[in-house]
């Protein structure tokens, strides 16, 4: 046998395996959603199918797909702009403040959500939020003539939940670049004369945003198409792109137009990323 | 004036002194070394002048002014780090510029001075690149402009040619010295390697368990260290320890415990228990019984254990009396010494030296 016929082989015999997994578990599911998007029904039972653009064309002439579609997007803003609000200063002082087993121990704290169901940790949060609950017990105890109030089955009730689960993927990723810049860059930094402002702006923030980009896409990307969190925590504002997509498959049983606004809702995601795309190519490149 | 002072400055790490009442003066223009063992304090002391660490007691002066309130970033030094820390995210000339354009310099200035900065070292022409496509010795000389490049008014090295390899760092101690000289700045810097210590300072302070053992000029510390720590850092040493039993004629001697005795210009009161210092290469080796050379008073015996042949020189191991004694022997002539054979060692009275043990 020649050596490039070996070679071959042993590419097809490593690579296969990977190949046939993605090819069942991604790429076959994806082309027979990507064909029903563009079917009028779903073709089991006997029912004849035709060919439409149908379900495109009413997410664009539809306000109701068009105003979810946006609500989902800032949604997915927000949450994001929490999570780094929230997880960056936290990995910095992890990372940087914070020393031996206490970093090891808060760590695990971190990632501890994770170890729980997330469907028991959203309705947790409806006991924390709702009217009579811990949340608003605890500000009554401490201030007892505060108004009532009740944040459940409200838009922010939606942005916390999320937040609080998106938030241990921010901290990590945030982390691991922070931890990464060696102490000597910053002492560097201040030798020369860079005020703490200085070192943030200009050594420590371009050296860790590649960590802060990878948080910012593991919390958009899904809290885009979030349908479970806006279900229990949002009550009339529940309606999203996601729960709207969820509700093409559990309930309406219409799968083509399920199936076409989540090819909608991921060229929102790849159009997202491309406009990142010079930030990202630039600062990943770095490291 | 004194560009850099430190006095009686100790720090603390829990109860273990990491500087242990340290004082010393670094003059104007000066390359001084700070030489010790991991562990000595050198790099606490340099961290300190920096104002990375802060004493628990004592003084430090740069320029006449004390520090002790004034942050690193307005202490107006230099530092060039061990692994050099360059900025991976920022060219060659924005790492040169950093500390002009944090001083919000006009770009042009700024451009000036990274220019005449690469001039220096020898790298015109590599503005664009990033540090992680330089070499080690390059990205070396890129850290020291960068170092130099707000003209400090001191400047701190930390082990500067540690992480180069034997030849490059040959090279390297050479231009480092040359930059030095030309640019005028008064420098600093921590090595634990005594050759470098010797080709690169004006004068060292050998430090050990935080504490100073000796400062003074390369040569002097190398002919009188007072202390046997000194001795045996900066260099190899043979000691004797004795009993001082009398002077007279200008020498001291000394009776060891094997019964010769060795003689030394140093004084001491008789019947003190003193430890004696001699350099292997002030020893002269011989056949037993052959004339010693005029003025070599100091004649002891031993048999030869063992000889390691280093081409220029070889080195002798000599048992001299239950005591082995370093010989180094330059290879002048065809005279060898076999093992087991019984020879003379001589020396002059005055390269016998009386240290602190």
């Amino acid at each position: 046998m020649t050596s490039s016929a070996r070679r071959l082989r042993a590419i097809i015999g490593l690579s296969g395996p990977t190949a046939l997994w993605l090819t069942v578990t991604v790429v076959l599911p994806l082309a027979a959603m990507l064909v029903f998007s563009f079917l009028t029904v779903v073709p089991v039972g006997g029912r004849e199918a035709a060919f439409t653009l149908k379900h495109y064309t009413d997410f664009f002439t539809r306000p109701l797909y068009l105003t979810n579609a946006w609500r989902s997007v800032r949604l997915g803003l927000e949450v994001t702009f929490f999570c780094a609000l929230i997880g960056y200063p936290a990995a910095y002082i992890l990372a940087k403040a914070i020393k031996g087993r206490w970093r090891e121990a808060l760590l695990l704290l971190i990632v501890l959500p994770f170890w729980s169901n997330s469907l028991v940790r959203t309705f947790s949060w409806t006991m924390v939020l709702s009217d009579n609950g811990l949340l608003a017990r605890t500000i009554h105890g401490i201030l007892p003539f505060a108004p009532s109030f009740d944040l459940l089955y409200t838009y922010p009730a939606i942005v916390i939940g999320l937040v609080q689960s998106y938030l241990p993927y921010m901290i990590l990723t945030c982390y691991i670049s922070l931890q990464a810049i060696e102490d000597s860059l910053t002492e560097a930094a201040y030798s020369l004369g860079a005020s703490r402002f200085d070192v943030f702006r200009r050594v420590i923030l371009p050296l860790s945003l590649p960590g802060l980009i990878a948080g910012s896409v593991l919390t958009f990307v899904p809290v885009l198409g979030a349908f479970m969190e806006p279900r229990i925590l949002g009550g009339q504002q529940a309606i999203m792109l996601g729960t709207l997509i969820e509700n093409q498959f559990t309930a309406s049983f219409n799968w083509p137009l399920g199936a076409a606004l989540g090819f909608i809702m991921l060229a929102i995601v790849l159009l997202i990323m491309g406009l990142f795309y010079p930030v990202l190519k630039k600062h990943i490149s770095v490291n | 004036m004194s560009a850099v002072g430190i006095s009686n400055v100790a720090k603390y790490y829990g109860k273990v002194a990491a500087l242990d009442d340290v004082s010393m003066t670094v003059q104007d223009g000066e390359f001084f070394g700070l030489l010790g063992p991991s562990g000595g304090g050198k790099t606490t002391l340099l961290r300190a002048i920096a104002g990375f660490v802060e004493p628990d007691r004592g003084e430090i002066t740069i320029a006449g002014k004390a520090v002790s309130n004034i942050p690193i970033n307005k202490r107006d030094i230099g530092m060039m780090f061990q692994n050099y820390a360059l900025f991976p995210h920022l060219t060659v000339a924005e790492n040169i510029g950093f500390g002009l354009s944090v001083r919000h310099r006009p770009k042009a200035e700024i451009a000036e001075r990274v220019r005449q900065l690469l001039e220096l070292v020898r790298l015109s022409g590599f503005e664009g690149r990033k540090p992680k496509q330089m070499s080690g010795g390059q990205q070396q000389r890129i850290a020291l402009a960068r170092a130099l490049s707000t003209n400090p008014k001191v400047l701190l090295l930390d082990e500067p040619l540690g992480a180069l390899d034997k030849k490059l760092r040959e090279e390297m101690q050479f231009e480092l010295k040359q930059i030095q000289r030309d640019v005028g700045i008064t420098t600093v810097f921590v090595t634990h390697d005594q050759e470098e210590a010797l080709t690169l300072s004006d004068r060292i302070a050998i430090m050990n368990g935080g504490r100073v053992e000796q400062i003074g000029a390369p040569r002097d510390i190398y002919e009188r260290p007072r202390t046997a720590f000194a001795a045996s850092f900066l260099g190899t040493a043979n000691f004797f320890e004795g009993v001082v039993s009398g002077r007279g004629d200008g020498v001291t001697r000394i009776e060891l415990p094997d019964g010769q005795a060795i003689f030394t210009t140093d004084e001491a009161p008789a019947g003190a228990r003193v430890t004696a210092a001699v350099r292997p290469e002030k020893l002269l080796a011989g056949p037993v019984g052959a004339q010693g050379q005029e003025g070599r008073t100091n004649t002891i015996q031993g048999r030869v254990m063992a000889e390691v042949f280093a081409g220029n020189s070889v080195t002798y191991k000599v048992d001299a009396g239950n005591k082995p004694v370093t010989v180094f022997v330059q290879n002048r002539t065809d005279e060898r010494f076999g093992p087991d054979q019984t020879i003379a060692l001589t020396w002059a009275p005055y390269h016998t030296i009386l240290v602190a043990a």
